[in-house]
């Protein structure tokens, strides 16, 4: 079986053997198309959250965009991403679908007179650093996640795409329709409300329970 | 914009996106690692937006609803087998279809070289080998076509003047009397006109013939 053959084949690279599906795919062999966006399915789910915010409405738009990729499989061309396309495309759906169902209100002149102002970082008299492991306990994820969800969406999408789908600044300027200028200002400001929100979080004691040492700052 | 030597609290706010990113250039990098080193709520600050950035990065922070994926994959195969069915449907069609038109096309080609028409009388036969632009003529509620002054030509106030190959395809059929070299030859199932390309073979095949002699 082809699937077999690529996982029974480790050496193989995960690239290498990406652009064996994509091939694959694009020469008519759909029972592989799952295979191949396996890994970013949940990726392109949170794409969809971040920009609907509602967890059917980005189910649906992450299939409707998985449909889409598969029906223009023949035009992805190697010299892209994949992960890179298909989270596009999915952007691309979610932006039409939060259009189409009129749930965004009007925000240009807010937009740029909160981008042009500064922000100021809190001061936290106690706050530790979050180690990763500390994401193995889902009520970890759920505080994080939570506090993303508090984000205006115009931080909230720039924010995902670049911190967690690890799209580049060209990139996320092209998904969103923004410039690059807009990008960093958005980006600088979603990064230091998440940061003031976790260490809120912390005061307010969310990571109490977490395996950490007491003590001061670690600076 | 930031001067280089020393930066203010503010300035370094304003740049520890572009600092973590890497897009500073190295004498605001240089000024603002000083600072670091002297302001603790900047440094709180850079490490808390680094922390952020490293705890959203994590592959663990992208989670899906329970059951995302089997509802993806489920989704993928129908659609899968309605393409499939959309295309077994459409290659059920096709395959008669592109034998309909492949037929059709034949005839039609057919037709330009050789003439098989519904013939006028069932008691006609067709001929065979007579010239595709031979002068005939036809008339009115007759079924035959004969060459100009043919003895038997009936109701010749309504003649016309046509080629074989336009009266075959219109049905005509050959006169016994004015056609008759046309017709002993002729046998079931054979093209009833030469055709213009069978002609022009045999002129090729005759200077041929001639040339070698």
């Amino acid at each position: 079986m082809v699937l077999n053959t690529l996982v029974d084949n480790p050496g193989q690279a995960g690239t290498t053997r990406e652009q064996d599906l994509i091939a694959r795919v694009q020469r008519g062999q759909n029972e592989l198309f799952y295979e191949l966006v396996k890994p970013y399915e949940r990726r392109v789910y949170a794409a969809a959250l971040a920009i609907l915010r509602n967890e059917a409405d980005a189910e649906d738009v992450a299939q409707e965009a998985m449909l889409k990729a598969f029906a223009n499989i023949r035009q992805f061309r190697a010299e892209a991403r994949f992960s890179t396309w298909l989270i596009q495309i999915t952007v691309n759906e979610a932006l039409m679908r939060r259009r189409r169902d009129r749930t965004v209100v009007m925000e240009g002149i807010d937009v740029r007179r909160e981008e042009e102002s500064d922000y100021a970082p809190r001061d936290f008299a106690d706050w530790r650093e979050i180690p990763s492991e500390a994401l193995e306990r889902k009520e970890v994820r759920q505080k994080l996640a939570a506090a993303l969800a508090t984000l205006d969406r115009k931080y909230r999408e720039v924010f995902v795409l670049r911190d967690m789908e690890q799209f580049n600044i060209q990139e996320t300027a092209a998904a969103l329709g923004i410039s690059v200028a807009s990008v960093k200002t958005r980006l600088l400001r979603a990064r230091l409300m998440l940061r003031d929100l976790l260490a809120a979080g912390w005061e307010q004691g969310w990571f109490s329970r977490l395996p950490f040492e007491k003590g001061s700052k670690p600076w | 914009m930031v001067n280089r030597d020393a930066v203010n609290c503010e300035q370094v706010w304003h740049e520890i996106s572009n600092y973590l990113e890497g897009e500073v250039d190295s004498a605001l990098r240089l000024a603002m690692n000083e600072h670091f080193r002297t302001c603790q709520r900047c440094l709180s600050v850079l490490e808390g937006t680094r922390n952020v950035i490293q705890l959203y990065g994590d592959e663990r922070m992208i989670e899906a609803p329970a059951g995302f994926g089997r509802r993806l994959e489920k989704r993928l195969a129908q659609n899968a087998r309605v393409s499939g069915r959309r295309w077994s449907t459409w290659s059920a069609w096709l395959v008669p279809v592109a034998a309909l038109l492949l037929f059709a096309g034949g005839l039609h080609v057919a037709n330009s070289l050789t003439v098989t028409p519904e013939l006028k009388s069932e008691h006609a036969q067709p001929g065979w080998g007579i010239p595709a632009d031979m002068q005939v003529v036809v008339t009115a509620d007759a079924r035959v076509f004969h060459v100009a002054g043919c003895g038997v030509i009936h109701n010749k106030q309504t003649e016309r003047t046509l080629t074989a190959k336009e009266a075959i395809e219109q049905g005509y059929v050959p006169c016994l009397r004015c056609m008759r070299e046309y017709l002993h030859t002729a046998s079931a199932g054979h093209v009833a006109l030469e055709s213009e390309a069978d002609a022009e073979v045999d002129v090729d095949d005759e200077r041929e013939h001639f040339d070698r002699r």
